[in-house]
């Protein structure tokens, strides 16, 4: 559309009331939000999570997710001495209370853990309705009046990070708070995280510290041999981490 | 040599019916947005985004709470978000005379952070609560907002000692 003098006069108050909105914290709908300007995804900075499960609790409360269901979890991990291949994982009500005090040796650290946003993800692959699609920003949703409930995609998750919501009988995971990053909102999770372990991050955006903090470093992402394409970036991960 | 073609036109009607048929439920039972973006129903973008919010986030607090802010930027907990401890609340942003947030038990609250754990970052300052208060609830001796306890009785100074020590074990 051609912004003539005559449009941008009518553009301005519409524009005026939409940052009010933006402002407002709580807005229904998010007129200035384009699909094409963004590429989500997530960094998350091992060494500053402290397993306190406010991730956890913070997502249960903003997605409704029922209990014992998980669209982010954190993972306690025990690595004894040399054996980074059989690390031992606890996750104890998806570590939504926390953790138990655990006072023993050897390598010990959280990972939290959530849907990857895969660019070549599994899951959308196998769908045989088109019920999980990627988004053109980057973000691999679920349309539940569309769902099946066939579990298809609760299989190819190599994540997993699916599950079947026992209310509604489809497939869930985690959204990425699509309905607040499209207002301006980060996601609840990275709202509520104590010490800055997780970070939304949009790779569209040139100003994003996301492009810094790739450069200098040592990022991996999960099960890279799986080729998905995931995009929630793991700093200081150790080797042991499935 | 094509006279007995009858039958075949019965037969080419019958497909043409099936097919009318056909495109005409699949335009019914097709959504209308389907194929706009991909493989998927184009709509179902705007349904997940058009959901209500429930963490206001720490922007609209402080645009309010500014008090709570200058003590905040006094000490380390400047980092941690209002809605870490005190929860969601994008209804009292909306409301706030009427949808007041509940006040918080600061032995649950504190511990879910700062109870020892051996798989926490060593920097990260951490306590045994049982040895560290004895039942005394946290903000007794530490302001939530500005934890640090600079000016106290000996009493309490011993206290912050024994945190600090801890911390860095």
């Amino acid at each position: 559309m051609e912004i003539t003098r005559r449009r941008l006069l009518v553009l301005l108050p519409a524009a005026a009331v939409a940052w009010k909105y933006v402002l407002a914290g709580t807005p229904e709908a998010s007129p200035n939000y384009k699909l094409t300007e963004h590429w989500w995804s997530m960094l998350i900075d091992i060494p500053k999570c402290i397993g306190c499960g406010s991730c956890v609790r913070a997502c249960a409360e903003e997605n409704d997710v029922p209990d014992s269901f998980y669209r982010t979890w954190i993972e306690r991990y025990h690595v004894a001495d040399w054996r980074i291949e059989r690390p031992e994982v606890e996750s104890p009500d998806g570590g939504k209370q926390g953790f138990p005090p655990n006072e023993i040796g050897g390598k010990n650290f959280f990972v939290p853990k959530l849907c990857n946003h895969c660019v070549d993800s599994p899951c959308t692959q196998v769908c045989p309705v088109g019920a999980t699609f990627v988004t053109p920003d980057g973000v691999v949703l679920v349309d539940k009046t569309y769902c099946l409930g066939c579990r298809y995609c609760i299989q190819a998750c190599p994540y997993g990070c699916r599950f079947i919501n026992p209310k509604t009988k489809t497939a869930e995971k985690c959204s990425l708070c699509y309905h607040r990053i499209t207002k301006g909102l980060t996601t609840a999770c990275c709202e509520v995280c104590p010490t800055g372990a997780r970070q939304l991050a949009d790779l569209k955006n040139p100003k994003d510290p996301i492009h810094e903090f790739l450069r200098t470093h040592n990022v991996q992402i999960l099960k890279p041999h799986m080729a998905t394409g995931a995009k929630v970036f793991y700093n200081g991960m150790d080797g042991s981490v499935r | 040599m094509f006279k007995d073609i009858e039958h075949l036109i019965r037969l080419a009607v019958v497909i043409l019916v099936l097919l009318a048929i056909f495109l005409v439920l699949r335009v019914a039972v097709v959504p209308r947005s389907f194929g706009e973006y991909g493989h998927y129903r184009g709509a179902a973008i705007a349904e997940a985004a058009a959901r209500p919010v429930a963490f206001a986030g720490h922007d609209v607090c402080e645009a309010c709470h500014t008090d709570v802010v200058e003590q905040k930027k006094q000490g380390k907990h400047v980092v941690v978000p209002c809605e870490a401890c005190h929860g969601a609340l994008a209804k009292h942003a909306d409301d706030p005379a009427s949808v007041t947030p509940a006040k918080l038990d600061t032995a649950v609250v504190c511990a879910r952070c700062h109870e020892a754990n051996s798989a926490k970052p060593k920097g990260f300052p951490q306590v045994v609560t049982a040895d560290h208060s004895d039942g005394i609830a946290c903000d007794t001796c530490h302001q939530p907002h500005r934890p640090k306890i600079e000016t106290a009785p000996s009493e309490t100074k011993k206290t912050e000692t024994k945190t600090r020590t801890e911390g860095k074990n």
